[in-house]
């Protein structure tokens, strides 16, 4: 009970003061039947050593020791110690949704900074506080492109990623959106003959993801082109931040669905990431989320508040934009500090590090037997090859040697065999890849 | 605020002008007043269709969102785009800031409506602030 | 200004612009490895999707980063400062421990698809978890992967929804109290549903007779707060439940007050088909300024073949897994398996207190909010008088004679040192004044809380215009919200791009 401040004497003086004579007096309201008569069947109450024992118990022989080829949605880089000093603050992570600007200007201003630094690398005009991830974030995009529109159809790209996909069909069921899909082409990019066709003018959205998937970066201008002229609106899913470093960004989109969790937030199996939003000017009011904008206070300081409220569920309820409230405000916090250690110059060192680490495991992969797959496009930091043994025999081998490799895609694209995706980072050692590039070959 | 005589009301605070075939909407000095400062009207398109008792468009203040019901049934012809960049119009001028203008389908629905002694006697009944 | 604050109030730091202002060309706080493959020249390998430049992004050094946000963080006000009785919100102390372990190198740098053989110690805190909170619940199955509370109810109701279709008729509408958060009517239009106003008796509780007369077989669920946002308990809760079942309806609770019944009732055992729970509130991971959060759903034995995949089994050999071969599954909610930083918190956080600590931390949480609802008696209004369990629930009623609405009140409270109650919410309380204190303040903070309020009702008849001008003390004063949504500001552009539009 080391997290109660209270000793038994203090809780009779509180008792006899609000006049009853046991605590379960207060309990009064709950039906007798309903109470209950005995402990919760939980363990006992650990002191913190232990906690910390069992905790590191769990953490032995977890990812701790090994290199890693995997990517796909979820992407391994270094993290600068200053993140985990700072989000560590009370100040930070021990604070609630900043209602009360006067006293959580910490927390608003930046959020006002995120939001600024993701309208620069996106291209966008404006960009939200944050979303769960970049799987919800693109359903709701979806969905806010089919309010703009009026239109209720989404075509999707089968090259976004396919957990994505399984989140957007859950979102999209009973919002009466039905859903296509357009394919990829033999270089990997979205086939843009069939996009054309899949688009009527029922069409609201088409969410594209690039580098897509399979690590290919995508035409954007290109497939804007087509889509902006059937009157649809195009959304593009980034799931690999880092990639804006070097890849020209989005900007022909309408709407750009961002996970963010390249930019400094621990891989951590999968979760808390950070999704974001971000857009045009003129679709803010359809943007769901929070909005951090800058003001005035009495004395003409400048200062940051919440904005552009009335979209949320707390004030439209069932008409809201969507029924988001907590987002991921801590998390874009890690990002924003992982932005601006970076800045200007260092994100595009970052990216071109992992765009020549990628280029050089694609080669030596090739060369040492594995057909590199979709090779016609450009990549950034993940490749696909096929490889004549199964790429689970494959892990299973390198595994041993503390190596994790590439993601067998068999799971999500069964008609792709042995084919199996690869995502190198600044983090991979020229080694892991010389030893990996060993075992593919077989 | 003096609700001019020549327009007509509705309870849920809306005011309709007729002019021969056309109406002119906006919405009453009480409704702003209850609202707050208005930072958003959000209107329908010229061409569109109202319906009278189904809503045209939203008033929004910082907190609150409220719907704008058409007192009467027509053809949108003109919405005031001036609310866009300055919906504080609204709170300065709630009788002059109208927000659309319609080619009325029935000139007679306006007389179902109420009149400014009516409507003020309304608005007293109904909490008194 | 009144002697009675003790509030520190003036502040050490220097002043701290914007990040873009800091900014200069050249300034670096990284440094890469030198490459050890051969460099690559980005123009070849991307062609026309090469990226020129990088726009305004900041370029500062690691002193002014680490200075920059310091001095940031402390214009916030933290758990770690003191009381934060935001109603419903559940702010408590958010233990040390937690942030340890769920940084241990071998969790937080677990990929989420590396192999399951590396990753038995994380799937062994899924299940643990699990198994504990449907202990703690008192229901049969649940799933973690929803990142946060309203992410939940989307669960839950989606949920209903696949089980009512497996019967044959998803049905057409939820039934809402009047007194829910916004997310309850938000989640169930996410869901398809249409949504149903139930109205509250006198004493602040779900009427039986309405919710008699509007339960039919078009209704899918009730969606149900309990103890609901007056901080008061459903007394007919099990006559709820046997309303909505007599006509094939679930009854959903939001667990966002479980702060108040974990180790002394069970929702499982009252009635409750579904329900989430608030990690974030409850179970003490922290809510980082608005999150992540995590929103687990626990439910009965029925809705079990539809809960999101995959969920975490032990396999024939002993070992832990996914499975994903769930047919009958609602699908997917979010990537991944949820917010897996918060579910190691959580568990750390019931590991260290056991069943004795859960139950005295829930009386500990109601004591504190029946004192301050004692304590304020008298001098605030108190709209419902039906018995309080974690949250109370005044008005401004009385103060609303003078002018001052529960805004300002909240407003001068930030003068005495403390976060504000939650301002406004419940809507069936006209000025509601909602007060949570849960079970991390000691008897001297609750007292220098009703001390607090009482002294601004006492400025309320003496100085209303001083109440009204609050806060006094801050770096900052009151901003100017209407401003901000009329002409949004919504990121920094340089002056020349600015001044231009």
């Amino acid at each position: 009970m080391r997290y109660l401040p209270k000793s038994e004497s203090d809780r009779e003086v509180m008792l006899r003061q609000i006049g009853v004579k046991s605590i379960d007096d207060l309990f009064a309201a709950i039906p007798p039947e309903y109470r209950l008569k005995g402990d919760l069947k939980i363990p006992r109450a650990y002191a913190e050593s232990e906690i910390v024992e069992f905790f590191r118990d769990c953490a032995t022989g977890s990812a701790q020791g090994y290199a890693t080829f995997l990517g796909a949605g979820a992407y391994s880089h270094y993290r600068p110690v200053v993140i985990d000093s700072l989000v560590s603050r009370g100040e930070f992570f021990t604070a609630y949704t900043p209602y009360q600007p006067e006293i959580a200007q910490g927390t608003l201003q930046s959020i006002f900074e995120f939001q600024s630094m993701i309208c620069e690398l996106t291209g966008m005009d404006v960009a939200n506080a944050s979303m769960y991830d970049g799987s919800t974030g693109a359903a709701e995009a979806l969905m806010m492109a089919a309010r703009l529109t009026g239109r209720h159809k989404s075509v999707v790209a089968t090259s976004v990623h396919p957990e994505y996909r399984e989140v957007i069909a859950t979102y999209a069921r009973y919002q009466g959106m039905p859903i296509s899909t357009v394919a990829y082409g033999k270089n990997g990019r979205v086939d843009l003959d069939a996009l054309e066709k899949g688009i009527d003018n029922e069409t609201a959205g088409v969410l594209i993801q690039s580098p897509n998937f399979f690590g290919t970066i995508e035409d954007v201008a290109a497939i804007a082109d087509l889509v902006h002229k059937k009157g649809a609106l195009l959304i593009v899913s980034i799931a690999e931040a880092v990639s804006l470093g070097i890849v020209k960004p989005p900007v022909e989109a309408d709407i750009v669905s961002m996970e963010a969790q390249s930019f400094g937030v621990p891989l951590g199996f999968g979760g808390p990431y950070c999704g974001v939003m971000a857009t045009k000017d003129k679709f803010v009011r359809q943007m769901p989320g929070r909005l951090v904008g800058q003001t005035l206070d009495r004395n003409g300081k400048r200062g940051f508040v919440l904005t552009l409220s009335t979209r949320e569920q707390h004030i439209r309820r069932e008409k809201a934009t969507s029924n988001i409230c907590t987002n991921q405000a801590l998390v874009a916090l890690m990002c924003s500090i992982f932005m601006t250690v970076y800045g200007r110059e260092g994100l595009k060192d970052l990216a071109k590090q992992n765009l020549a680490k990628a280029h050089y495991a694609a080669g030596e992969f090739k060369k040492a037997g594995a057909t590199l797959l979709f090779d016609g496009a450009p990549r950034f930091n993940e490749f696909v090859i096929l490889t004549k043994t199964d790429p689970y025999a494959i892990n299973d081998k390198l595994l041993g040697q503390r190596i994790i490799g590439g993601f067998p895609l068999k799971k999500f694209y069964p008609d792709l065999g042995n084919a199996s995706l690869w995502c190198c980072t600044e983090t991979t050692a020229k080694a892991s890849i010389d030893a990996a590039a060993k075992e593919v070959a077989l | 605020m003096a609700y001019p005589v020549d327009y007509r009301y509705t309870k849920e605070h809306e005011w309709l002008k007729v002019e021969g075939n056309t109406g002119t909407i906006g919405i009453t000095d009480h409704a702003q007043e209850s609202l707050g400062d208005i930072v958003f009207v959000e209107l329908p398109k010229v061409g569109s269709e109202l319906t009278a008792g189904k809503t045209l468009g939203t008033v929004e203040s910082v907190k609150a969102v409220s719907d704008i019901f058409a007192p009467v049934s027509g053809t949108v012809t003109e919405v005031n785009e001036a609310l866009n960049t300055s919906p504080e119009q609204v709170n300065k001028d709630a009788h002059g800031a109208w927000m659309v203008k319609l080619k009325l389908k029935d000139p007679s629905e306006a007389s179902r409506l109420l009149s400014a002694a009516d409507y003020e006697k309304y608005v007293a009944a109904e909490g008194g602030h | 200004m009144n002697k009675k604050i003790r509030k520190a109030t003036t502040h050490i730091s220097q002043n701290e612009v914007l990040l873009f202002e800091r900014s200069s060309a050249g300034k670096k706080a990284y440094e890469l490895p030198p490459l050890d493959v051969p460099e690559v020249d980005p123009a070849t390998l991307l062609g026309a999707q090469a990226r020129q430049d990088l726009g305004h992004m900041p370029e500062v050094s690691e002193v002014e980063i680490i200075r920059h946000f310091t001095r940031l963080s402390t214009w916030n006000y933290a758990v770690d400062h003191g009381m934060y009785p935001l109603g419903s919100c559940t702010m408590k102390y958010n233990p040390r421990v937690n942030e340890v372990v769920a940084r241990l190198t071998g969790l937080a740098e677990a990929h989420p698809y590396q192999p399951e053989r590396i990753s038995q110690g994380a799937l062994r805190i899924l299940k643990m978890l699990s198994e504990q909170l449907i202990e703690i619940t008192g229901m049969d199955a649940i799933t973690l992967q929803p990142a946060a509370g309203a992410h939940g109810e989307l669960t839950g109701i989606l949920l209903v929804r696949a089980y009512l279709e497996s019967l044959g008729n998803p049905r057409k509408k939820v039934l809402i109290p009047d007194s829910a958060h916004g997310t309850n009517p938000a989640t169930a239009a996410m869901a398809g549903y249409a949504v149903e106003n139930l109205k509250s008796n006198a004493a602040g509780m779900v009427d039986i007779a309405s919710l008699v007369a509007q339960v039919n077989e078009d209704v899918a669920a009730l969606m149900l707060t309990n103890p609901n946002t007056l901080g008061v308990f459903e007394q007919e809760i099990h006559k709820i439940a046997e309303v909505l079942h007599a006509k094939g309806a679930l009854l959903y609770m939001d667990g966002a007050n479980m702060n108040a019944l974990v180790g002394k009732t069970r929702p499982g055992d009252f009635g409750v088909d579904v329900m989430h729970l608030n990690l974030h509130k409850t179970f003490s991971t922290p809510h980082g300024g608005g999150g992540p959060g995590s929103g687990p759903v626990a439910c009965k034995k029925i809705l079990e073949p539809f809960l999101p995949s995959p969920v975490v089994v032990t396999k024939p050999d002993g070992t832990l897994g996914f499975d994903y071969n769930r047919p009958k599954s609602l699908g997917r909610v979010r990537m991944f398996y949820g917010n897996f930083g918060m579910h190691i918190r959580a568990l750390a956080y019931i590991m260290a207190n056991g069943p004795d600590g859960l139950r005295q931390t829930t009386e500990d949480a109601v004591l504190n909010a029946n004192y301050i609802r004692k304590g304020l008696e008298g001098a605030y209004d108190l709209p419902y008088k039906t018995p309080t369990m974690h949250e109370v629930v005044f008005s401004d009623h009385i103060q609303s004679q003078k002018g001052i609405k529960t805004g300002d009140i909240a407003k001068r409270l930030i003068d005495y040192g403390f976060h504000p109650y939650t301002v406004s919410f419940p809507l069936v309380v006209h000025g509601a004044i909602m007060i949570e204190p849960t079970e991390s303040e000691s008897k001297e903070s609750c007292d220098m809380f009703v001390e607090a309020m009482k002294d601004i009702a006492e400025e309320v008849e003496e100085h209303p215009e001083f109440v009204l001008e609050a806060p006094h003390n801050t770096r900052i004063s009151r901003l100017d919200e209407t401003m901000a949504a009329r002409k949004p500001i919504l990121r920094w552009k340089p002056q020349s791009e600015a001044a231009g539009k």
